[in-house]
C-alpha cells in the first residue's frame, strides 16, 4: 500500500542521479484486493461454465441413445426410448413467435411515445410503469392470463378462425363457424393465448432497450429534420427509426430470448400435447420449459438425462438469440447497452 | 418567398455602385395565398375537438355495429372494432383541414399513444384483477400468519394462510442475498477495476448467462445438489438455484453502475496516494452506492418472483419450515401456483391473494429501487452531505492543529 509514498524533504532538494523506477509495486492490501476480485470473477465464471458443461454432459447419455432422431421425434416417452423435441421445440418457438410479433409493435409504439410524443411530466411515469411491468412476477401474469385474459380472447380467436381459417395456421379442427355457441373449449389453452400472455412479459424488455436507443438520436439530426419541414412522424421515420434500427432488432431478439425460456405462465395456460401443431388457435401446445417442469419429478435417471437434452437445446437456442441480439445492439450506430 | 425576386442592388456597398448590377433572376410567385406556419407540436383547440369527435363517433359506431355486423364478442373484440373505426374516422376528420403528411403524422401519433395505452391498460388490469380476486382472503389477518397444515382444501378462508410461504420466501431470498451480493459486487469490481485480461471473457459468459432459462437453473441444482450429492430438497437448494438466476442480473447492472463512476474520482484518489483497493473501497463503491443498491434490488425483485427453480429444488409444503437445510420450504410464487392448480374456489382465491402479496412485495422493492436509483452517482442526501461536511471540518481542524504544532 505504501509502496511509492516516500516523501522527500522539500528543503533539501537532491537531484535524482539514477532513473526513477516508474513501475508501481502493489502493496499487500492491493494484492489481497486483486486476489479477492479475481477470485470472485473466477467463482462466477466457474458456476456459469459448470451449469453449461453439466447440462451438456448429462444430456449426452440421452443424445447418444437417440442420435439425430432426437430432433425429429415428437413423442416424449424416455422409458420406452422414444423421445424427441420436435413437438416441444416447435411449441416453444411458436409461442415465442406469437409473443414477439404481438409485443414488438406495442413496445416500439410505447418506446416512441415515451421518447417523442409524451409530455415530459408523463414521461417518467411511463418509464416507471414499463419497468414495473418487467418486475411483475411471471406467475402473476400466468394467473391473470388463465382466469381473466383467456375468457376475453376466446371471442377474438373464434373470429380469426372463422374468417381466416383458410390460412393453415389459423385453422381450428373441431370449430364450427356456423354454430358459434358450440363450445369454446377448442379455443382455450392455445398457443395463441399463451403467446399473448408471454407478449406482456417480454414487452417491457423490448421497450426499455428501444427507448434507450431512441433517446440517443442526435439532437442535430432531429432538429435538421424539423427544420426541413418534417412532421413529427416524418422525423421519426427519417431519423429516429434508421438510427435505432440496431436497437429495435436487438431489443426484439432479447425479448424473443426471454419468451423462449418462459416457464410458469406457459405451464399454467397451455394444456400439454405431444404432436407438432401449427394451428396456433387450437387448444393444446407445449414448450420445453413446461415439459421439464411437468416431468422432472417422475423421471428416472435416463428420463432426467432426456430432459437435460431438451433443456440443452433450449439453452443453445436462447444463447444464439441473445448473442445475436447483443451483436446487433453493439454494432448499431447508437450502440446502446443491452440491459434487460 | 416572393420577396426574393426583388433582391437587387439596394444593399450593395458604395464601391459597387458604378459596376453593372448583379441581377438575380426573378422568381415568379406562383402561389399568392400566404400560408401561416404549420403547428408542429402540441394540441390546438381544433385538434382536441377533432380527437374528441373521432373518439365519440367511433364509440357510437362500434356500439351500433358490435355484435350485429361483426361476429366478435367480448370486451377485447369491442375495443378492437372501435379502435379500427376510430382510426378511420380520425384520419377522415383530420384530412378535412390538413394535407397528407399531417394526416399521416396524426394517425401515427394516435397509434403510438394507443400502444402506450395498451401497455398501461394491461399493467393496470393485471394488478387490479389480482387484487380483486384475492380481496376476500387479503382482508383476513389469519391469511398472513397461519399456514396451510391445519386447513383442508375446502376450508373457508377464515382458517389457514400463507404465513409459511412469506417466511419461506424471506428465508430463500436472504440466503440468496448473502450469496449473491458479495459475489456479484466483487465480480463487477473485477470486471471494471482490475483490467484483468480475463475480465472480457467473464463479462461475455455473464452476458450469456442472462439467457439461461430459469427452469434450467432449477434443473441444474436438482440434478447436482439433490440427485448426485444426495442432499434433501430444501430452502438452501432453492436459494442456490435462485442465486444462479440473480447473479448475472446483479453483476450486469452493478457493472454498468461502476462504469458510470467518473474516472477523475479514481484519478484524484490515486493522485492523493491511495492504493487501488482504498480507491475502490473509499471512493468508487461509496460513489456508486445508490446504483449498486438498485442493482441488488432489481436482482431480488427477479429472484423473489422465480417459481420454476423453487418448484424443482424445494417443492410445495403446507406447513411452516424454519430449517433451511431440511425438508421443502414453499415460497410465495410457488404457493400461488399450487393453490390455483386446484379446482377449489377458496384455494383459487388464496392463490390470487398470494400473488397479490407477492406483487405488493415486488412493488415495494421496486419503489425503493426507484428512490435510490433516481439520484445520479455521487449525489448526497442531506444527511450524508451534513456528515461529509462535519468530517471535512474535523479534518481542517486537525490540519490546522498540526500546522500550529509544527510551528
Amino acid at each position: 500500500m505504501a509502496a511509492i509514498t516516500t516523501v522527500h524533504d522539500p528543503t533539501g532538494f537532491e537531484p535524482e542521479t539514477s532513473r526513477r523506477d516508474l513501475s508501481a509495486r502493489r502493496g499487500r492490501g492491493d494484492r489481497i484486493f486483486y486476489g479477492g476480485a479475481f477470485g470472485a470473477g473466477i467463482i462466477v465464471l466457474s458456476i456459469m461454465v459448470a451449469v453449461g458443461l453439466f447440462l451438456s454432459l448429462e444430456a449426452t447419455e440421452a443424445l447418444r441413445k437417440t442420435g439425430i432422431s432426437f430432433l425429429t421425434t415428437a413423442e416424449w416417452q424416455p422409458d420406452r426410448g422414444v423421445f424427441g423435441i420436435a413437438a416441444v421445440l416447435t411449441g416453444t418457438v411458436m409461442i415465442a413467435l406469437v409473443a414477439v410479433s404481438v409485443a414488438m409493435p406495442i413496445s416500439m409504439g410505447t418506446a416512441l411515445f415515451i421518447t417523442e410524443v409524451a409530455p415530459p411530466a408523463l414521461r417518467s411515469w411511463l418509464v416507471s410503469a414499463v419497468d414495473l411491468m418487467a418486475a411483475v412476477p411471471s406467475v402473476v401474469y400466468g394467473l391473470w392470463g388463465l382466469y381473466f385474459f383467456q375468457g376475453q380472447v376466446i371471442g377474438v380467436s373464434r373470429w380469426i378462425s372463422s374468417w381466416f381459417g383458410w390460412i393453415p395456421i389459423f385453422a381450428v379442427s373441431g370449430a364450427d363457424s356456423n354454430n358459434p355457441i358450440a363450445d369454446s373449449t377448442v379455443f382455450t389453452a392455445s398457443t395463441f393465448i399463451a403467446g399473448l400472455v408471454v407478449a406482456l412479459m417480454v414487452m417491457p424488455i423490448q421497450c426499455s432497450i428501444m427507448r434507450e436507443v431512441f433517446s440517443q438520436v442526435p439532437l442535430g439530426e432531429r432538429e435538421g429534420a424539423f427544420a426541413l419541414g418534417a412532421t413529427r412522424w416524418g422525423m421519426i421515420r427519417a431519423v429516429a427509426l434508421p438510427f435505432g434500427r440496431g436497437g429495435i432488432i436487438g431489443g426484439t431478439m432479447l425479448g424473443l430470448g426471454r419468451a423462449l425460456g418462459e416457464t410458469i405462465a406457459v405451464l399454467l395456460i397451455i394444456s400439454p400435447r405431444f404432436d407438432i401443431n401449427f394451428n396456433i388457435l387450437e387448444a393444446g401446445s407445449n414448450s420445453v420449459s413446461s415439459l421439464i417442469a411437468l416431468r422432472y419429478s417422475e423421471s428416472s435417471g435416463f428420463g432426467l438425462s432426456a430432459l437435460m437434452a431438451a433443456g440443452l437445446a433450449l439453452f443453445a437456442m436462447t444463447l444464439v438469440v441473445n448473442f445475436t441480439a447483443s451483436a446487433f445492439i453493439a454494432r448499431s450506430r447508437s450502440g446502446a447497452s443491452s440491459e434487460a | 418567398m416572393a420577396e426574393r425576386g426583388d433582391l437587387s442592388v439596394h444593399d450593395a456597398p458604395d464601391w459597387a455602385v458604378d459596376r453593372p448590377a448583379t441581377v438575380l433572376p426573378g422568381i415568379v410567385a406562383t402561389r399568392q395565398a400566404p400560408h401561416s406556419l404549420r403547428p408542429l407540436i402540441g394540441f390546438t383547440r381544433d385538434d382536441l375537438l377533432v380527437l374528441g369527435g373521432a373518439l365519440l363517433s367511433s364509440t357510437c359506431i362500434g356500439l351500433l355495429l358490435f355484435g350485429r355486423v361483426t361476429p366478435l364478442r367480448g370486451a377485447v373484440g369491442f375495443v378492437i372494432v372501435t379502435f379500427v373505426i376510430f382510426l378511420g374516422v380520425y384520419g377522415l376528420l383530420v384530412s378535412v383541414t390538413e394535407r397528407r403528411p399531417a394526416v399521416v403524422n396524426r394517425l401515427m401519433s394516435a397509434l403510438m399513444a394507443s400502444a402506450a395505452l395498451i401497455a398501461g391498460a394491461a399493467l393496470t388490469s393485471v394488478i387490479l384483477f389480482t387484487l380483486w380476486r384475492g380481496k376476500e382472503a387479503l382482508v383476513k389477518t389469519n391469511f398472513y400468519v397461519q399456514d396451510m397444515s391445519a386447513a383442508g382444501p375446502s376450508d373457508p378462508l377464515s382458517s389457514g394462510g400463507i404465513g409459511h410461504a412469506i417466511v419461506g420466501t424471506l428465508i430463500i431470498i436472504s440466503i440468496a442475498l448473502v450469496l449473491t451480493v458479495p459475489l456479484g459486487i466483487a465480480c463487477a469490481v473485477f470486471l471494471n477495476e482490475t483490467r484483468h485480461p480475463a475480465a472480457r471473457f467473464v463479462r461475455t459468459v455473464v452476458d450469456a448467462m442472462t439467457a439461461l432459462p430459469s427452469i434450467l437453473a432449477g434443473l441444474f441444482i436438482f440434478a447436482t445438489w439433490i440427485l448426485i450429492l444426495g442432499f434433501q430438497r430444501s430452502a438452501l437448494a432453492a436459494s442456490f438455484a435462485v442465486s444462479i438466476m440473480m447473479l448475472p442480473i446483479t453483476i450486469r447492472s452493478a457493472d454498468v453502475v461502476l462504469r458510470l463512476v467518473p474516472g477523475n474520482l479514481r484519478e484524484a484518489a490515486a493522485a492523493l496516494g491511495a492504493s487501488q483497493w482504498r480507491a475502490v473501497w473509499y471512493v468508487v463503491l461509496p460513489t456508486a452506492r445508490p446504483g449498486l443498491a438498485t442493482a441488488v434490488i432489481l436482482g431480488v425483485a427477479r429472484g423473489i418472483g422465480e417459481t420454476a427453480p423453487v418448484l424443482l429444488t424445494s417443492g410445495y409444503t403446507a406447513s411452516l419450515n424454519l430449517n433451511p437445510t431440511k425438508n421443502p420450504t414453499v415460497s410465495l410464487p410457488l404457493a400461488a401456483y399450487e393453490f390455483v392448480r386446484s379446482p377449489q374456489p377458496t384455494l383459487i382465491q388464496r392463490g390470487f391473494a398470494t400473488a397479490a402479496v407477492l406483487m405488493v412485495l415486488v412493488l415495494v422493492l421496486f419503489i425503493i429501487a426507484r428512490i435510490l436509483g433516481g439520484r445520479p452517482a455521487g449525489t448526497l442526501t442531506r444527511r450524508q452531505a451534513r456528515r461529509t461536511a462535519s468530517r471535512s471540518a474535523k479534518d481542517l481542524a486537525r490540519f490546522e492543529a498540526h500546522v500550529a504544532g509544527v510551528r
